[in-house]
This record gives structure tokens, sequence and C-alpha cells, in this order.
């Protein structure tokens, strides 16, 4: 198991040196002279200099991706154009409560979609059954920051039982994180059904039931730890698509977070930190899916084995 | 004593009738071997026994299965359950897929220990592993924590074997339990088979298609055809004078030693559909001997010598009447 | 028409969905291809007097924040919507199934390398390298159309080799049985048809999740600039006006929403008349 881990993370590397190159490169594809994206419109000569010996952009263009880089590690990614502050701290202000969030909706979405998944596959063919499967459909095709404009409308305006914007408190959290796990609740069901129903099918349940083994025990003990395969797959490959949609949802709600962030700098032309939270993001997306794969090979022997 | 008694039973899976009408017995460590082809009826008369067919949708339609005396038919499913595993045991065709992969194997044969016995994990290991043991699996100890996409089809096999015994049953139900698996294995598997029965006293249905296994380890055989038995008794007498037109060509096809190359023997014609069976004998368009009577009345079951008892009109006293 | 496809067509007209989400969404194609000539209003008439009005029988779906029709901009919203959406995954679809075509045809190290960039590009969420690529060729049409067509290249790459792939096999099955040259043409005129259906399913779905993206996009202020209406700018601007005109953000989503679920449905209907369930995504 320890093998599987680092193996795993190994191969992480390339991948990380691949994105952040992507990512530095940003500057440089953009129409304009690079200097100009790193600073404020009508900055003098002396600034510009200082800037151009700082980040090497004198120099050619491997050698100022390694300098990059090597800033990146030591924690130093540039300053912010307009706030005028290191990129580090604004994303270390708003990284935790990205955290919260993405965290909260996955929980959410994943504990949900896996309930409404096993009790449709448990009485299937039923309104419960049927029931489920419209609730699915319509959380697929929903867009996200509509569902959140639609929850604000109602629930924060008309009922006010919770706030319309900000991050004070847990209430806050309630409807942000029911409009990104809405969606995830759809897929998550989904797999969880067709693979309990699949699993039922098998061979070896046959055995557990000749054996004598309690109905719910079979259920419960066997099935469901089958069906959590595909599910924690699913959720791996998902947990890219809850990042995206945090994005989203955070600039619908004005919460602070890497989205805001994001979306603000993107409309500001504010480069550095444009680089510093799609960096942030995508190392979150790359993370999330190494232990959503190391959490595969917990539960499933047979990954284990499996050569890279 | 005798352990099961399955009488008249029929089963319906709906309009169909793929039991029609079976009668047999198995006494207290006893071998009875089940023959038949598939579509025979086989699987689904072990399906019956085991209290499961409603899990392919199948239902009773009528008949008795008395084991120890008790209708199981007349249980409620919990009832049934008790008897599941700890009565009557069960070992699949497919030791491949039979197994959890997600437990390790010997998890899968302490299960039985813990709830039928209550014993606890610890003890259930140790029962385990001696059970193991005795199987002649090598390091028990090692192989118990071991996944089943790790082992061996024949290892496997012996596992569910192990499951099988763990919870001492009475009776086993084994079918087809050496079909998925190497020659040479088969023999070990077989030759275990009989050694666990015997040595404790177990009843053992083996059901197969291979008349060689049923020679080899069983005291007494039934031959189903298409959902009714037409043959039953000691093996020794229905392989010595086979009187059943199927039978004897069942025991024809065997391949000898001193078969001529391209001389196998086969029965011309396939085993009806359970959606159209013939009328009257089920065999009689494939039966080399057929009488005008077979394709009108259904045979009636006779004891015949020793032991035997047969279902064709061709031993039926009464019907030499008819012809 | 050949009649194959003829028969298609029928076959998704026969059925409930089918016909429910063809009539959706030619209504909606219609409405948008039609706005210069059919909208009751200019899309950027603004009338600051009547702003924010409900929904009355001069305004169908009553007036934005300037007192702009809604109704009219919602149309010409589809005009921007469906044009993205269907450029961009048009763009997609040639460029990834070519490239995973070559990819499955060539093999080895080629293939290697494209599917190796290809997962990279897999594994991250269609909106943050939608947004990557907005950073590199920054807001408006142009870069939401690309930032689009980039975000969906992976999955008709992948989509475009495993048809290629399994469109090999069969060629060398039927070559095995020593068909005349001229009979592989035949082949080609059928065996292609079917490799290009479900490429073409996946297409239209990816074209209601591009129509979402563009509206995400447009929402966050970074799709099509005004005055160019959009779906997703409408409602961004319409936040401000949550409490007191609901109407201004409902619409524009219901627009939204019908199509995409039309869009699905249709989609659905189609798999079902070509019977290519287990083909269409390689998820």
């Amino acid at each position: 198991m320890p093998e599987y881990i680092l193996r795993r993370t190994f191969v992480l590397m390339p991948v990380f040196f691949v994105v952040s190159l992507v990512i530095f490169l940003i500057t440089h594809l953009v129409p304009g002279d690079p200097i100009d994206n790193l600073l404020q419109v009508g900055s003098s000569p002396e600034m510009k200099a200082k800037l151009i010996a700082e980040y090497g952009l004198d120099r050619p263009l491997h050698e100022q991706y390694l300098l990059w880089l090597g800033r990146l590690l030591t924690g130093d990614l540039g300053e912010a154009i307009i706030l005028k502050r290191p990129v580090f701290d604004l994303i270390l202000q708003n990284l935790p409560y990205s955290l919260t969030l993405g965290a909260a909706a996955l929980a959410f979405s994943t504990a949900f979609g896996i309930i409404v998944g096993a009790l449709a596959a448990t009485f299937p063919g039923t309104k419960v059954d049927e029931g489920a499967m419209g609730f699915i459909l319509l959380g697929s095709t929903v867009p996200s920051f509509w569902l959140g404009l639609l929850l604000i409308l109602f629930f924060a305006v008309m009922l006010g039982w919770f706030p319309v914007s900000g991050a004070r408190g847990w209430s806050s959290l309630v409807l942000p994180v029911l409009t990104v796990g809405l969606g995830g609740i759809a897929l998550t069901a989904r797999v969880t059904r067709v693979a309990m129903l699949e699993t039922a099918q098998k061979d070896f349940v046959f055995l557990l039931h000749a054996k004598g083994v309690p109905h719910r025990s079979i259920q419960v003990r066997h099935i469901l730890r089958h069906a959590m395969i595909p599910v924690i797959t699913i959720v791996g490959l998902r947990i890219g698509w809850i990042i995206g949609g945090s994005v989203t949802v955070e600039y619908v709600f004005a919460r602070p977070g890497l989205g805001t962030l994001l979306i603000r700098s993107l409309n500001q032309r504010d480069y550095p930190v444009v680089q510093g939270s799609l960096l942030m993001l995508a190392m979150a997306v790359m993370l999330g899916t190494l232990l959503a794969d190391i959490l595969h090979a917990a539960i499933d022997p047979r990954v284990r084995e499996r050569a890279r | 004593m005798t352990l099961l008694s399955v009488e008249n039973l029929h089963v319906r899976f709906g309009a169909l009738h793929p039991i029609d009408g079976v009668s047999f017995s198995i006494e207290q460590g006893e071998i009875l071997g089940v023959v038949g082809e598939s579509g025979s009826g086989k699987s689904i008369t072990a399906l019956t026994i085991l209290g499961l067919l409603h899990l392919q949708g199948g239902e009773v339609d009528s008949g008795r299965i008395l084991f120890n005396g008790i209708d199981l038919l007349r249980l409620v499913e919990r009832e049934r359950c008790s008897y599941r595993g700890k009565q009557i045991a069960f070992i699949s065709q497919n030791p491949m897929t039979s197994l959890d992969p997600l437990f390790c194997v010997g998890d899968q044969i302490a299960q039985g220990l813990v709830i039928h016995l209550g014993k606890s994990w610890f003890e259930a290991r140790a029962r385990a592993i001696e059970l193991m043991r005795d199987l002649r699996i090598p390091n028990p100890e090692v192989v118990y924590d071991q996944f089943p996409h790790q082992l061996s089809g024949g290892l496997k096999q012996r596992i569910a074997i192990a499951i099988a015994l763990s919870a001492e049953p009475r009776l086993i139900v084994a079918d087809e339990p050496t079909t998925a698996l190497d020659v040479t294995v088969q023999a070990q598997v077989l030759h275990l088979l009989h050694r666990m029965t015997r040595t404790r006293g177990i009843g053992l249905i083996l059901i197969t298609h291979d008349m060689g296994v049923v020679a080899q380890i069983c005291d007494r055989m039934i031959v189903m055809y298409a959902g009714t038995i037409v043959e039953a008794g000691k093996v020794e007498e229905v392989f010595t004078g086979p009187r059943h037109p199927y039978t004897r060509a069942l025991i024809n096809c065997i391949p000898r030693v001193e078969t001529q190359p391209g001389a196998l023997m086969a029965i011309p014609g396939i085993v009806p559909n359970v959606t159209d069976y013939p009328p009257g004998c089920r065999f009689h368009p494939r039966c080399p001997r057929a009488l005008p009577c077979c394709s009108i009345l259904p045979p009636r079951t006779v004891e015949c010598g020793d032991e035997v008892s047969v279902a064709c009109h061709l031993y039926d006293p009464s019907d030499w009447t008819l012809s | 028409m050949s009649d194959w496809q003829l028969d298609t067509v029928r076959r998704i007209l026969s059925t409930h969905k089918g016909l429910v989400s063809s009539v959706v969404l030619t209504v909606v194609a219609l409405a948008g291809v039609l706005a210069p000539i059919i909208s009751p209003y200019s899309f950027s008439e603004q009338d600051l007097g009547g702003a924010a009005q409900q929904p009355s029988l001069q305004h169908w779906l009553g007036t934005d924040e300037f007192g702009r029709d809604l109704l009219t901009r919602i149309m010409y919203g589809a005009r921007t919507s469906l044009t993205v959406a269907v450029v961009s995954i048009g763009a997609s679809v040639v460029v990834g199934v070519i490239l995973g075509a070559v990819a499955a045809y060539y093999g080895g190290v080629l293939d290697r390398i494209i599917i190796t960039i290809v997962d990279l590009i897999w594994s991250f969420p269609d909106i943050l390298i939608a947004l990557l690529f907005i950073a590199i060729v920054g807001p408006g049409l142009k870069g939401t159309m690309i930032a689009i067509s980039v975000a969906y290249l992976a999955q008709f790459a992948r989509l475009g080799r495993s048809q290629v792939l399994s469109l090999r096999g069969e060629m060398f099955v039927e070559a095995a049985r020593s068909l005349g040259a001229s009979n592989r043409h035949v082949l080609l005129k059928h065996l292609v048809p079917n490799a290009i259906s479900p490429v073409v399913v996946a297409g239209m779905l990816a074209v209601g999740d591009a129509i979402i993206l563009e509206a995400t996009l447009g929402f966050f202020g970074l799709g099509a600039q005004p005055p160019i209406p959009s779906w997703g700018a409408m409602m961004a601007s319409g936040t401000a006006q949550l409490f007191n005109a609901p109407w201004i953000i409902i619409f524009p989503g219901l627009a939204i929403i019908t199509t995409v679920i039309g869009i699905n449905l249709l989609g659905d209907a189609l798999i079902h008349a070509l019977n290519i369930r287990d083909r269409v995504r390689t998820t």
C-alpha cells in the first residue's frame, strides 16, 4: 500500500511541471509585452527595470521558467498589480474559504448521492426509484449559477433563512454547498444505483445468500462496499468538477475564495494573481484526484497490484 | 436415516415448468450424484433445496422437501435462512467468481463460523486455518490473508469447500464443483470432497454432467432429463446395467481407452427447450426404442430390480397392454 | 438524405421524447435565427422610464434594468449562445477527432504522446481550462470560442481514437475475408457512417454543455462583451435587481434550461434510434 502511494505521487511530478509551464507561459502568450502584463499602466522606467531584473525578463525563456519555478517553490508568486500585495498572501487569505466550501460540498454530494442511489437500488422500479431518477436528470442540466441565484432568491430573499452573500458563520455555507453539491448528487446517485443493481447479480452474492448471511448484512457489508468502487472512481474524476463548480458558486454568492480571486483578476487583467490562483486550483485538482486514487486502492485490493 | 427427501417437486418460472414431478432422497453420509445435460433442471433442483428460487424469479408449485423430517418449503424465509450455510451448505461451479474479491479468503471461511456458530473472529480464524490444513491447503496462515485474485482456481475451490464445511452442515449441495477446473485438479477436489464427507458423515448431493465423476465417488445416482428423473439407483447397478435408453446412451458416450479415433458417440437431437417439451415421454423424439405410447403418455416411475427405479414404458408391465 | 438517415429521423420523431425535444429546439433555433426579423423591439433600445417592469402585454417577459425588452434580448441571446456553442464544438470535434484518429492510426510513440496530453487536459474541469484560455486570449467572443473548443477537445480526441481503433479491427476482419477493392469502398461507405454516429451524438450533447459553459463565462463578465446580448451576462447584470425584478434572472435561466434539456433529450432519442448506447461516452 505505501508503495502504491509513492508510485502515484511520483507520477504527479511531470504533470505538475507541464501545468506550471503552461501557466507560466500565460504572460508570454498574451498579446503585448510581458513586462506590461506584470506592471500597472504608467509605471516608471525604474520600476520596469527592477521588474526585468527580478523576473529575468531579458533572459531566454527556459531560464525565466526555471527562475519562476524556483521562486514558486519558495512561496514567492509575485505581486498583485492592483492590490500591490504579495500574491501568496492573497491566496493564503482566500484558500481556507475555498477549502471549506469544496470539502463540505464534496462530503454533502457524496453522502447524499450514495443514500439516494442506494434507496433507488433497494426499491427498483418503484416511485422511489423514478422520483430519484427524475431528480437526477434535473440536477445534471441546471447551470449552477442559475441554481445559486434561485436559491438566493427563494431562501435568502423571500424566506430570509440564510444570508444572501458573504462568508460569515455556518449559515452562509448552506446555500453555496447546496448549489455545488446538487449536481454532484445526481452523478453519485446514478453510479451507486447502477453499481448496486449490477453487483446484486454477481455470483459471489449468490454464494453469500447460500451461506445464510442475512440479507441486510449482504446489502450493506458486501454490495454497498462493491458499489463504492465505481463511486470513488467517479468522485475522484469529479473532484475537478466540484472545484470548478466552487469557482462559479463563490462568485455568485460573493464569497471570498480562490474562485472569486481568479475571476476578478481575469476581469482586471491582473496576471500575477491569475497565474497564482490558476496554479492553486490546478494543484487542488491534482491532489484531490490523487487522494481519491489512494482511497480507491485502499478499498479494492486488486488495484494495488496493477502496473502504473 | 433419511437426511433429505424431495417429494414430487414441481417448480414454475412464470409459465414454464422446468421441474416436473421430481422425487428422490439421500441418506446421512451418502453421496448422491445428479446427472444430466444442461437444461435438465439439475441446478434448479439445487436452488430449490436451498430455498433461493426467488432470487432467479422462480417459485414452487407443489411438492415437499423434507429435511430431517421438516418440510423446508413450508418455512418462512427467515427460518429457511437459518438452515442455509448451517445445516445445508452449497458449493458453486464458479470458483473464479463465487468469492468476494474485496475480502481475504480466510475471513470468508470464518464468516460462517461467526454467523452460524457464534464464535468470535479470533476463534473463527483459528478454526478456519485448521479447516484449511485439513483440506491440504499449504501455508494456511499465509493463505488466510490472501485475496481471491491471488489464488489459483483449484485453491479457490478448496476455499469454497472450506466455506461449505465451516458451519458443520449435515448436507452439502455441490453444483458442478469440478467443471471449471483442470482435469488433474478435478481428481484432487473430488477426492477431497469424498474424504471430507465420509469422515464427517455429511450427505453430499453432487450435481454434474460428467458420468465419469459420478462413477468415481458417488454411492447412488439419479439421471435427470428435461425436468424429470428418468432413472435412479445404486451407481454400480446403473452403470453395469443401465435400463433407460437415455442412461444407456449417456454411458455409451463416455470415451474409453479402446474407442477408435473418430468414433465418439453422441445422442442425436438436442435437449428440448423448457418452452416446448414434447408430449408423453420427453425423451421419445430421441429414443431409439420408442413405443407408440411414448408419444402420448408420460411414463410412471417403476421399481426395477435391486434399488433401481426407471421411468420408461419399456419397463412398465402395465403398459405392455397398451402397445 | 439517404434512406438510413430518413429512417433514423422517423424513429426519433415517433417517440415522445424525440418529438417534444425536436420541436423545442426548432423553436429556440428559429427564435435565434429570425430574431432580427420577428423581435418586437431592438435589443439595445433602452427605456429608462420603463425599467425593470414586470411581464405585461407590451413586454411579454418584462424589461431589464435599462428598460430593454427581455423577450427580444433572450431571442438575441439565443443567437449568441447557439452560435458560440455550435462553432466551438464544431471546431473541437474536427480537431479532436483528427488528433485522436491520427494517434490511433499511427500508434506507437505518437499515440502515447497524444494520449498523455489528452488525458492531462481530460483530468481538469472544463471551466478551469476555459478560464486558462480566457487568460491567454482575453475575454470576449473570440476568447470564449477558443476556450470552449479547447475545453472539450480531450473528449473528442478520446472518442475519435477509440472509434478508429475499432474501425481498424473491423477492416482487418473484412480484409481477411478477401473482398475485392471495390467492395472495400462499400465497406467504407457503411463502416464510416457507423463510426461517425457516436461522434455526432457526443457532439450534440457537448453543445448543451457548451451553452452552459458560455453562459457561465458570460456571467463572470468574461464572455461576449456588451452590446452583444448573452444569457449569462444578462443574468449577471440582473443580480443587482434580484429583490425587485427577479424575472430578469429567471427567464434567461429558463431559456438555458429548456434548450439544454431539449438537447439532452434529443441526444437520448438519437442514441436509442441509432442503438449506440455503449459507444458514446468515454468516461
